[in-house]
C-alpha cells in the first residue's frame, strides 16, 4: 500500500469547489510533483493532507492508517512535515532555534522542561543548517534572513525531524534563478530519506526531480504519470498553453 | 560570570559581560536581600519595622504578579482569574486555621499551592479543551466570570464570613516557632520568591520555553510541528495557579485576614497592571511592577488621595502606549527578552562548529 493515499477528496469554500473527487497516492521514497494553474487546488490538497483543512468527503490514509479526522499535531508526530506556501518561520527566534523547535517536537514536554535533549540535538541542528547553507546565520533572527534563505530555513525545518513524508508548497516561490537552481540541488538527495510531495508552478524545474507528477485543474486531477507522460499529455498541454 | 550568563541564555559575543536583563535581575534581588539592613540604617526601629512589613507584602504580591506573567506573558492567556487562585487559596488556609487550628507552614503552604493548582487546572480544562483555539476575549471572560462568581459567593456565604471575610488570628508556625510579621516573615517570603523565580526562569529559558516562544509568535504554525498547543498552555496556566496559590497562602497569614475582594476582578486586574507596567514576558518585570506600584501608592496616596488612582492609570497608559513591553522594554531588547535556546557547549562557550 502507498505511504499516503487520498481517495475521493472533496473540499469546498462556500460555493467554490476547491477539490473535487481528488485521488492521489504517494509511494515510499517517491518524489511526487503536483502542478496546476493558479487556484487549481494544490495548496488546498496539501492542507487537507497535513490537517490544516478537513475535506468534506473522501478518505486519507497515511502509513496504512486512516487519518481523515486526525488532528495536525498527531499527523506531524506520525511523520508528516509541511512547508506552507506563505513563509512562516519564527521571525523573533534565531535560525538555530527555529530548527531546534522543529526537531525537539518529538520529545515529551517533561523532557523539554529539563532541557535534556539540548546537547544531543545540537549536532543535528548544525548538520541541517550546513546542509541548507545557512550555518553562518545560525545566531541571526530568522526574520533577518533574505526571502530565499527563509524558504531554505523552512525546508530545513520541515526536514529536520526526519519525516516520512515531506509536503512542500512552492519552495522556490520568489527565488532568483540561481537560488532556484541551488534549491533543486538541495532537494534532489532528500528522496533517499523520505517521500516528497511538492507543489510547483514551473514544470521545467520539477520534471527533472520528480518520479511522478500529478496535474490539477479546477479542483480535479487532470492527469497523472511520469514526467515524460505529462509532457506528452494533450490535456495538460491544452491547459498550460491556453491558460497559463 | 559565564555560568550566570549560561543560566540566562545570553547571546554569544557578549564576551563574559552580564546581559542587561540578568544585571537587572541581580540588582533587584540583591536589593531585596539587603532591604531589612538598609532600612535599619536609615530609619528608627519603629519606622523600619513598618517598611519591613510593607516590603514583605510587596514580596508576596510579587508571586502574584509572577503568576500573571506566566499566564499572559508566556502562555498567552489573558487571565482575570489570578485573584481567584490567590484569594481562593487564602480563604482555604484561613478557614483551616479558624476551624481546624492548622497553622503549620508544612500544611498551610502545600494546601495553598494545591488549591491554586486545582482551581487553575479546572479552569484550564474548561477553557482549553476543544480543538479550536480560544480567543483572548473568551479566556478573559471565562476567567473573569470565575473570579466574579467567587467574590460574590464569599460575600454571601456566612461560613466564609460574608462581607467581613475571615480573620487569621494564629501565626504561621515552623515546627514550634511562630512566625510573626517582621524580619522572619520577610526572609521567608523572600526565600519563596527567589526559589519560585529561579524555577520560572529556568523553565522559560528551557526547551519548553522555546515551545512557549513559538506558541506566542505563531500558534497556528507550531501545531504542524507536532506540538499540542492547548496542553502546553494548560500546564503553564496550572503552574501559574499554583504560584498564585502559594502567594495567597502567605498573604492570608501575613495580613491576618482574607476578604471577598481578594478573589475578585479588581485584584485580578491589579495583577495585570503590575505586569503591564513592569514588562510582560520578562518575569522580573512582574516584580518591578509590583514594587513600583505598591511603593508609589503608599508614598503618594497621602498627598494625592483619590487623584492617585487617576494618575496611576494615566501613567500606566503612557508607559504601555510608549512601550508595549512596559518599563523593562525600555532597557532590555526584544532579542534578549525572548532569549536564545541553543546549546553552548559544556563550559558555556560556543563549540568549535558554527560560530
Ligand atoms: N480559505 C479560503 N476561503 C475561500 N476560498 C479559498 C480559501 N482557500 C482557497 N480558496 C480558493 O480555493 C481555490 C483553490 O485554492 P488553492 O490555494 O488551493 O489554489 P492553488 O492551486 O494553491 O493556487 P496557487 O497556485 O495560486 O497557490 C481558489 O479558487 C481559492 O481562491
Ligand atoms: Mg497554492
Amino acid at each position: 500500500m502507498a505511504l499516503l493515499e487520498v481517495k475521493g477528496a472533496r473540499k469546498s469554500y462556500g460555493k467554490l469547489i476547491a477539490l473535487d473527487m481528488v485521488d492521489l497516492a504517494v509511494e515510499s521514497q517517491q518524489f511526487h510533483g503536483l502542478i496546476g494553474p493558479n487556484g487549481s487546488g494544490k495548496s488546498t490538497l496539501l492542507k487537507c493532507i497535513a490537517g490544516a483543512e478537513y475535506p468534506e468527503e473522501g478518505t486519507l490514509s497515511f502509513l496504512d492508517k486512516d487519518i481523515s479526522t486526525t488532528p495536525p499535531a498527531i499527523r506531524a508526530r506520525r511523520g508528516m512535515s509541511l512547508k506552507f506556501q506563505i513563509t512562516s518561520v519564527f521571525n523573533l527566534l534565531s535560525v538555530y532555534d527555529n530548527i531546534l523547535l522543529s526537531i525537539q517536537a518529538a520529545h515529551s514536554l517533561w523532557q523539554l522542561a529539563g532541557s535534556r535533549s539540548r546537547q544531543i540535538l545540537h549536532p543535528q541542528v548544525m548538520d541541517i543548517l550546513s546542509e541548507f547553507r545557512i550555518e553562518s546565520r545560525a545566531d541571526d533572527l530568522a526574520g533577518e534572513l533574505s526571502h530565499g534563505e527563509q524558504q531554505w530555513l523552512e525546508i530545513a525545518m520541515a526536514l529536520a525531524p526526519g519525516p516520512r513524508l515531506l509536503l512542500l508548497d512552492e519552495p522556490t516561490a520568489g527565488m532568483s534563478p540561481e537560488e532556484r537552481r541551488v534549491t533543486g540541488e538541495l532537494l534532489r538527495p532528500i528522496k533517499a530519506r523520505c517521500s516528497i510531495l511538492i507543489v510547483e508552478h514551473d514544470l521545467d524545474f520539477i520534471k527533472d526531480l520528480s518520479d511522478v507528477i500529478t496535474v490539477l485543474d479546477q479542483g480535479r486531477v487532470l492527469d497523472n504519470g511520469t514526467p515524460e507522460q505529462i509532457e506528452a499529455s494533450e490535456r495538460v498541454r491544452e491547459v498550460y498553453v491556453t491558460r497559463v | 560570570m559565564t555560568l550566570l550568563n549560561r543560566v540566562a541564555g545570553a547571546r554569544p559575543g557578549t564576551g563574559g559581560r552580564l546581559s542587561r536583563l540578568l544585571t537587572i535581575e541581580l540588582v533587584v534581588f540583591v536589593l531585596f536581600a539587603l532591604m531589612p539592613l538598609l532600612l535599619g540604617l536609615v530609619w528608627s526601629e519603629d519606622d523600619s519595622f513598618f517598611w519591613i512589613v510593607f516590603t514583605t507584602k510587596v514580596l508576596i504580591l510579587s508571586l502574584f504578579g509572577l503568576s500573571f506573567d506566566l499566564a499572559w506573558g508566556y502562555a498567552g492567556l489573558m487571565s482575570f482569574g489570578q485573584a481567584l487562585f490567590f484569594g481562593g487559596a487564602g480563604y482555604v488556609v484561613a478557614v483551616m486555621s479558624r476551624d481546624l487550628d492548622v497553622s503549620s507552614i508544612f500544611i498551610v503552604l502545600p494546601v495553598a499551592v494545591a488549591v491554586g493548582l486545582v482551581l487553575a487546572t479546572l479552569l484550564a480544562a474548561f477553557l482549553l479543551t476543544g480543538s479550536r483555539t480560544p480567543s483572548i476575549i473568551f479566556v478573559a471572560f471565562g476567567t473573569l466570570t470565575g473570579s466574579f462568581a467567587a467574590e460574590r459567593l464569599a460575600r454571601a456565604w456566612y461560613y466564609l464570613g460574608g462581607q467581613n471575610g475571615v480573620s487569621v488570628t494564629k501565626a504561621l508556625t515552623i515546627g514550634d516557632m511562630p512566625l510573626y510579621e517582621g524580619v522572619g516573615f520577610y526572609y521567608l517570603a523572600f526565600g519563596f520568591l527567589v526559589v519560585v523565580y529561579i524555577g520560572c526562569r529556568f523553565l522559560v529559558r528551557s526547551q519548553f520555553g522555546l515551545v512557549l516562544a513559538g506558541i506566542r509568535e505563531r500558534e497556528e504554525r507550531i501545531t504542524f510541528l507536532g506540538y499540542q498547543v492547548q496542553l502546553t498552555r494548560a500546564i503553564i496556566f496550572a503552574l501559574s495557579g499554583a504560584i498564585a496559590g502559594l502567594g495567597g497562602g502567605l498573604y492570608a497569614f501575613h495580613e491576618g485576614f482574607v476578604w471577598p475582594a481578594l478573589m475578585g476582578p479588581i485584584y485580578s486586574t491589579q495583577a495585570m497592571l503590575y505586569v503591564m507596567l513592569g514588562g510582560v514576558s520578562t518575569l522580573i518585570g512582574a516584580v518591578i511592577g509590583v514594587t513600583a506600584i505598591e511603593f508609589a501608592t503608599i508614598i503618594l496616596i497621602d498627598y494625592l488621595r483619590d487623584f492617585w488612582i487617576i494618575i496611576l492609570g494615566v501613567l500606566l497608559l503612557l508607559v504601555i502606549m510608549f512601550r508595549r513591553t512596559g518599563l523593562l522594554g525600555m532597557i532590555v531588547s526584544e532579542r534578549e527578552r525572548i532569549g536564545s535556546f541553543r546549546w553552548r557547549g559544556a563550559n558555556g562557550k560556543p563549540d568549535s562548529r558554527g560560530d
